[in-house]
Order: C-alpha cells, then structure tokens, then sequence
C-alpha cells in the first residue's frame, strides 16, 4: 500500500513538473522564461546526482522523455493531420540504431559510420530540394514517376556518401584511437558533443527515409495508410533482426542485440531534457503557425482545403516528416539514455509499436498537453506501478498489463472517444493571443477623424 | 505587367508527364523478377514446381482468411484486426479438442465395430466443426460488444477497437489459465501422409527420403485446396441466390436503403461476421494441420497477409479474394525460396504499396464512387 501511494505521489508530482515547465515557458517575461528553464533543469539534475531518485525512476525517466518524443510526433501525423500511421515505431527504431551505430563505430576508432550518416542526409537533403524543385517546374507528374526519380537521386547520393566517408575515415582514426584504448576525440567532452550531433543526424535520417516512404504511401486511403505503415515497421523490424545477414552491419549482432552502446551517463539528463524542449518548442510553434493551421485543415476536410489552395499531399508528407524526424529523434536518445548501453530488436517489434497509439489515444488527439501527461503518466503509471502490483502474480504480470490496455483503450473508446484531457492545453502549448499592432479604437479614431 | 501574363494552356492529361519514367521503374521491376524465376525454373524445374506447391498451400489457407475480411471490409467498410485472432483460436480449440477431450475418436468409443478410416472422418469433421462454432460465437460476440456501439463513430475509432480486440485475444490467450503463451506443437487429428511425384506417384514411408528432383505433397495439401474451393462455392451460392446473400449485397451497397426495404441490417452484419469467422476457424484448424506449431500471435501475419490479398484482388469481391491470395501465396513461397527467408514478410507489405498505386481498387474490385 505505501508502494501505491509513492507511485501516486510521483505521478502528481510529473504533471505538476509538466505543468510548471509549460507554465514557465509561457511567460511573457524572458528572464522568467530562461530562469524556470534551467530552474526545471537543475531540480531533476540534483535530484539525480544526489540519488534522491533512483535508478529505477532515473530509467522510467527517460524512458518517458523518449516515449513523449515519438507520441509528439504520432500525435502531429495523426492527431493534427488525420492520417492514421502506425509506423511510428519503425522510425523510432531507425533512429535509435542510426545513432547507436554511428556512436559504436566512433567509440571503436572507425569514424565511417559518422561521416557517411553525415554526407548521407546533407546530400539527399539536397537531392529532395533539387528533385522537388524540377518536380514543381514540370507539375502534374505521377507519384510513382516522383518517386522513382528521388529513389534514383536517394541511392546515388548514398553511394557517394558511403564512398565519400571511406575516404575521408582514416584522418580521424589518429585522434579516436582504437577499441582497447579511445583517443581524446573517443571520450570525454568531444564523445558527449558527438551524441548532440548524432541525435540530431539519426532524426534526419529517419525523416529522409520517412520522405521516402510517405511519398508513395500517403495517397493511399487512410486505413490502407495504417496498414501499409504497419508493414513499414514489420519489415524494420525484420531487418534489425538479420542485421548481420540480411544487412552489413555486423557490430548490431542481429537477432541477439546491440552490445556496448555507448552512453550519455552524467550528461544524460542534460540531453534528454534538450531534445524533449527541442522537440516541444518546434512542435508547438509548427502548429501555431500558418503551416500548421493547413496541417489541421487537411484534417478536417480534405476536399474544403483543396478549395482554400492547400497542397494536399505535400501537408501531408510534411507533418508526416515532421513526425517522424521526432520519433528519429527519440529513438536516439533513448539507444544512448538506457543505462544498460544494450539494444534490442525486441524493443522494436510492431506489438510495443501501438503504445504510442495508446497513448495519444489517451490523452486526446490533437492535444500535445495531453500527450505530454499521457507519456509520462503510462510509463509512471503502467511501468512503474502496475509492474510491482502484477509482479504478485507471478510471472505472467507482463502479458496481464497486456490484458489491461486493450480493456482500457476499448472502453475509452467507448465512454471518451476525444481522450482523457480532451482539448485542454496547458500555458506554454496554448494557441498565443497576438497582440494587435494598434489597438481597435485608435484605428476607429484615426478613421474618423480621416472622414470629418 | 507579369501578373497577368498568360499560362500556356497544356493539353496534357493532369498527372501524365514523365509518366514514362514510374511505368519504366515498375516495368525494370517486374523484368528483375521474372528473370529471377526464369532462371530458377530452367536451373531446376522441380525445386521450382516444390515451391509453387508450398505457395497454393499458403495460398489457398489465405484464400480462406480473406473472405472474412472482404466480406466484412465490403459491408462495415473496417479492417477487422481481430480476424486473425479468431484464426488462432480456431487452431487452439482444436487442439484442446484433439489433446484434452480426443474428440477425435469419440466414435471409435461409442461404435467400436466401426472401421478406423470412418471413426477419423467423423473425428476430424467434428473438431473442425467444434472449432468452427466456437469462432463463430467468439466473431459474433465481439461484433455485439466492441463494434456495434461504434458504428456510426468515425471509421478510426472503429479501427483502433478492432487493434484492441486483437490485442486483447492474443494476450488473454497467452495467460495461462487459457491456452499457453509459449509455442505449442500440435497434435493432428489425423495421420499425415506425404507422396513424391518422380516419374509416377509414390507414397513415402516413414524414415525413407524420396530421391533428389522429385515433388513431394501430402493428403492436407489435398485437403486445404478442396476445402478452399469447397468454400469459395458455398460463399458463391450463398451470395448470390439466397435471401440472406442478397441482403448482404443490399446492405454492402447501400446501408440506409436497404434498412428502408425491411432489411434488419443489424442481423445482416452479424450473419456476415459469422461466416467469415467460420471459415477462419476452418482456416485455422487446417493451417495448424500445415505448419503443425500454434502459437497464440501465430494469427497476426496471416492476417494481415490475407488482408493484403483481398485488397490485392479487390476488396468486396469474393474471387478476388481467392486470386489475390494465390498470388500472395506464390510471392511468399518464391520468396522463400529464392531470396530470403526473413523477407517474406516485407514481399506482402511491398505488393500491397504496388497495387494500390497502380491499380487502386485491386484485380477485381469495381471503381468507388467519389463522395463529396
């Protein structure tokens, strides 16, 4: 019972921490807004360095800053645009081995795997903008002609970057040093600077490929869009687990799992909580724009948006690549933030890939307020207490949890389709009242006195 | 004065320019492929005629998982995760039937005079009926429970019930008082028999290989291919010449309408659930009889795979359900076979992406109308 009221106590205390931050990042005064920020930052820091949490909590932690990334992200595709996706977790997986690879070969004195995710996204950046480019002058091309010639583009930067990056390896290898003993650029400071790096490129890939991916895929209609995005996360799956036959990556070990990640450790906190903001403040300030008004638009009526000029399909692949470069982004931070430095495809199987799904489901679509508290409060809620009281029955408490979801997900669905918090948002995610240039009554002022 | 400047009126078709560059990529696409199989079939042509016999195996279990799901997908317009789940339990009842209650033989104990190839055949169809009924209660309640409330809730909602329904059967089985969540092997209630074709047809008896270059089958391959066309007839006589059948295409055409001619629209759905989930249960219990392992996620992928083929073949048609899932067949086998075994699931996902590009209303499928 005291273990029911810790865990209690700690989910209060996460949504009045959410509540505070969105609250602090609200404020109009800026030295206001910086000071809670790293007020936020440093209670949680002590907290951790002095023990008070855990490590039990220290992992729910950030296993829920990773989780609130990739629901942001689901949330934008299909809260906010409408298109049901259920691929979330395969970019989520994509982006956590992307960057667990690049930082395995870096710690290993091999810098290929650096430079050629590098090169890789900045030259099929390029290739999409050109591509797109001519696309626009030629108009009217089929998706599937689209298609073929990004792919085109796609595979001949790839080559390049991968011969590219061969080349250029070896001048760093005198500054990584080898397995057995990292040079200075391996560790320390210049390690933890590359995690910043490769977080952000992981996020980049996983958005090409979602380009991609979505290209073709999001003209299909919305249910045969799910099922096609299921499929791209069975097949990731599939492929992490024959990384080593399938693909030529030896160092992930396939179906046995990543060993000797490496981690953020001290730093860890300091990452997570940038990317999270990162990853809310971009969020936040895409919906609130033009941009995401024609997000919402297409989701709610695809055809009115096309008579108010919307490109459709470009809306769409936008917040679909908007979505999955946070879900990049998350899976990355949780391969380095895990504390075990071990990666497995088991994390990334379809069937832990509808969390998300129950999670925005949750705390409403459309609400990034709700999905925040929904990540935090499953992961604290579900993991964290459900684990110990299940754990009485024995050893069947995982697949009881997996008894309870559904249950709950079907009866939201039937009592409260809109989610627990519905539309609420909370200060910082509230929709900004511009104030006007001039006020009302001086322009009315200035009229009259034009007419007399 | 450039805002006014004319735009040069193209008599282009919209979406035809470049069009040549998509139809060449598929056009080098298919080419791969059927050099791939040429190659196979000239190298050795009975390794090849072995792997098309593994895919009409498969082909034909899909066959009978995807009338379910376009008949279902055809009036509720709703992929129905849980069929796939109502399969499995269709497996599992079986085996619960042949294990723990010998069903299998109960004749043999009430007429012992009874010759044993009779006390099999009545055996066997008993458990497949057994099964057959269980699913059929199982689709039904779930029908009344999760979907019925929401019908006229977005599609979406609708959706993510049927994930959670899926979700809910798989584990709730995995528990332990239910079925089992490890792997179980599976006890046939028949002996299976196997023949190799090598210039004439031989049985092969236990602990003998059949010599190199000759195709083996057995008596279930026989058995799911007859009970797949059996069934595909039935469906055919069903829809098209009883009352219910035309209730159902009534219903499927046009909801609101045919509630106004008197029909219980209601019972209609439910009476379509149910024969979809009778001929998973039978899909089931042959698919466990094929690949004699039953696990309680063993439904998921043929479910989903048997989606895939009745969009293949056009959703809402009953043939094209059996074409789109021989096709799905062969591509899983051939992929098996000749390129890697892993990635036998990304073929399903690849195809489906294709056809709904090319042909979105799939082989058979008529042309939606557009809603406004």
């Amino acid at each position: 019972m005291d273990f029911l009221l810790l865990s209690m106590v700690k989910i209060v205390a996460v949504l009045a921490y959410i509540y505070g931050l969105m609250w602090v990042l609200g404020h109009t005064k800026r030295w206001v807004k910086f000071l809670g920020v790293a007020l936020a930052y440093g209670i949680i820091q002590i907290a951790l360095s002095t023990e008070i949490l855990t490590a039990f909590d220290r992992g729910l932690l950030f296993q829920a800053s990773a989780i609130t990334m990739v629901s942001l992200g689901l949330n934008l595709i299909y809260g906010f645009n409408g298109q049901f996706s259920l691929g979330q977790w395969g970019f989520y997986g994509i982006g956590a081995y992307t960057s667990a690879d690049i930082a395995w070969r870096w710690v290993n004195g091999d810098a290929s795997g650096f430079l050629a995710v590098l090169f890789g996204v900045v030259l099929v950046g390029f290739v999409i903008i050109g591509v797109g480019a001519f696309l626009q002058k030629v108009r009217g091309v089929p998706v599937i002609s689209a298609f073929t010639l990004y792919l085109l583009g796609t595979v001949l930067a790839g080559a390049i970057a991968v011969g590219l990056a061969h080349l250029l390896s070896p001048l760093f290898a005198g500054g990584l040093g080898v397995t057995g003993a990292p040079g200075p650029l391996a560790q320390g400071l210049p390690l933890q600077l590359l995690f910043f790096v490769s977080v952000i490129l992981a996020g980049a890939f996983s958005a090409e490929v979602s380009f991609l991916f979505g290209l073709p895929v999001l003209t299909l209609g919305s249910d045969y869009f799910g099922i096609a995005t299921l499929g791209f996360t069975i097949v990731v799956n599939t492929l992490m687990v024959n990384s080593d036959t399938i693909l030529p990556f030896p160092e992930m070990k396939g179906g046995r799992g990543m060993v000797g990640v490496p981690q953020m450790n001290e730093f860890a906190w300091l990452w997570v909580f940038v990317f999270m903001l990162l990853v809310i403040i971009v969020m936040r300030n895409l919906i609130h724009s033009s941009t995401g008004r024609t997000i919402m638009a297409v989701r709610e009526d695809e055809i009115a948006a096309k008579a108010m000029g919307i490109d459709i399909a470009q809306t769409k692949l936008l917040a679909f690549i908007f979505g999955s470069l946070f879900a990049g982004i998350g899976g990355a931070v949780y391969a380095h933030s895990t504390g075990t430095s071990f990666l497995s495809p088991g994390t990334f199987t379809f069937l832990v890939g509808f969390n998300p799904l129950i999670i925005i489901v949750f705390g409403g679509l459309g609400s990034m307020t709700g999905t925040i508290a929904a990540s935090f409060g499953w992961i604290f809620f579900l993991e964290g207490m459900l684990r110990v009281l299940l754990g009485q029955l024995g050893t069947e408490a995982p697949t009881w949890r997996f008894v309870l979801y559904p249950i709950t997900l079907l009866l939201l669905m039937l009592i409260r389709p809109q989610g627990l918090l519905g539309l609420v948002e909370w200060g910082f995610l509230k929709a900004k009242i511009h104030p006007l240039r001039r006020s009302a009554a001086a322009d009315a002022a200035a009229d009259s006195a034009k007419l007399s | 004065m450039q805002y006014f400047k004319k735009t040069p009126v193209t008599d282009h078709k919209p979406n035809s320019r470049l069009a040549w560059v998509g139809q060449g990529f598929l056009l080098i696409l298919a080419i791969i492929v059927i050099i791939i199989l040429a190659q196979n079939l000239i190298r050795s042509p009975s390794l090849f005629a072995q792997n098309v016999i593994d895919g009409l195996k498969l082909g034909f279990v899909y066959a009978m998982i995807a009338l379910g799901y376009t008949m279902v997908y055809g009036i509720v317009k709703l992929i129905n995760f849980a069929h796939g789940d109502v399969f499995m339990v269709g497996a599992f009842v079986s085996y619960y039937a042949v294990t723990r209650f010998s069903l299998h033989t109960w004749a043999k104990q009430i007429f012992p005079g009874m010759p044993d190839w009779l006390v099999i055949l009545i055996g066997s169809l008993t458990v497949i009926l057994l099964s057959m009924v269980v699913c059929v209660l199982l689709a039904v309640t779930i029908e009344r429970v999760a979907y019925k409330p929401l019908r006229d809730a977005p599609r979406i909602a609708a959706l993510i019930t049927a994930i959670g329904v899926s979700f809910f059967l798989e584990f709730f089985g995995a528990l332990g008082f239910v079925f089992s969540p490890r792997f179980i092997p599976y006890k046939q209630p028949f002996e299976t028999m196997s023949w190799y074709i090598n210039n004439g047809i031989y049985p092969i008896t236990p602990g003998s290989m059949p010599p190199d270059g000759s195709i083996t089958f057995s008596n279930i391959f026989l058995i799911i291919v007859i009970a797949s066309i059996f069934v595909q007839l039935l469906l055919q006589f069903l829809v098209r010449r009883t009352k219910i059948g035309i209730a159902m295409r009534a219903t499927a055409f046009d909801k609101p309408t045919a509630r106004l001619m008197g029909i219980n629209v209601d019972q209609v759905i439910s009476f379509t659930f149910a024969i979809g989930a009778a001929f998973a249960g039978l899909g089931g219990v042959l698919y466990a009889i094929a690949y004699p392992s039953i696990h309680t996620q063993m439904g998921i992928l043929p479910g989903l795979k048997a989606f895939v083929a009745a969009v293949l073949g056009g959703i809402g048609s009953l043939p094209g359900a059996l074409v789109g899932a021989l096709i799905m067949g062969q591509a899983e086998a051939l992929t098996m076979g000749y390129i890697s075994t892993p990635m036998r699931d990304a073929i399903a996902f690849t195809i489906l992406i294709v056809v709904l590009l090319v042909k979105p209303t799939g082989i058979f499928g008529e042309p939606e109308k557009e809603k406004a």
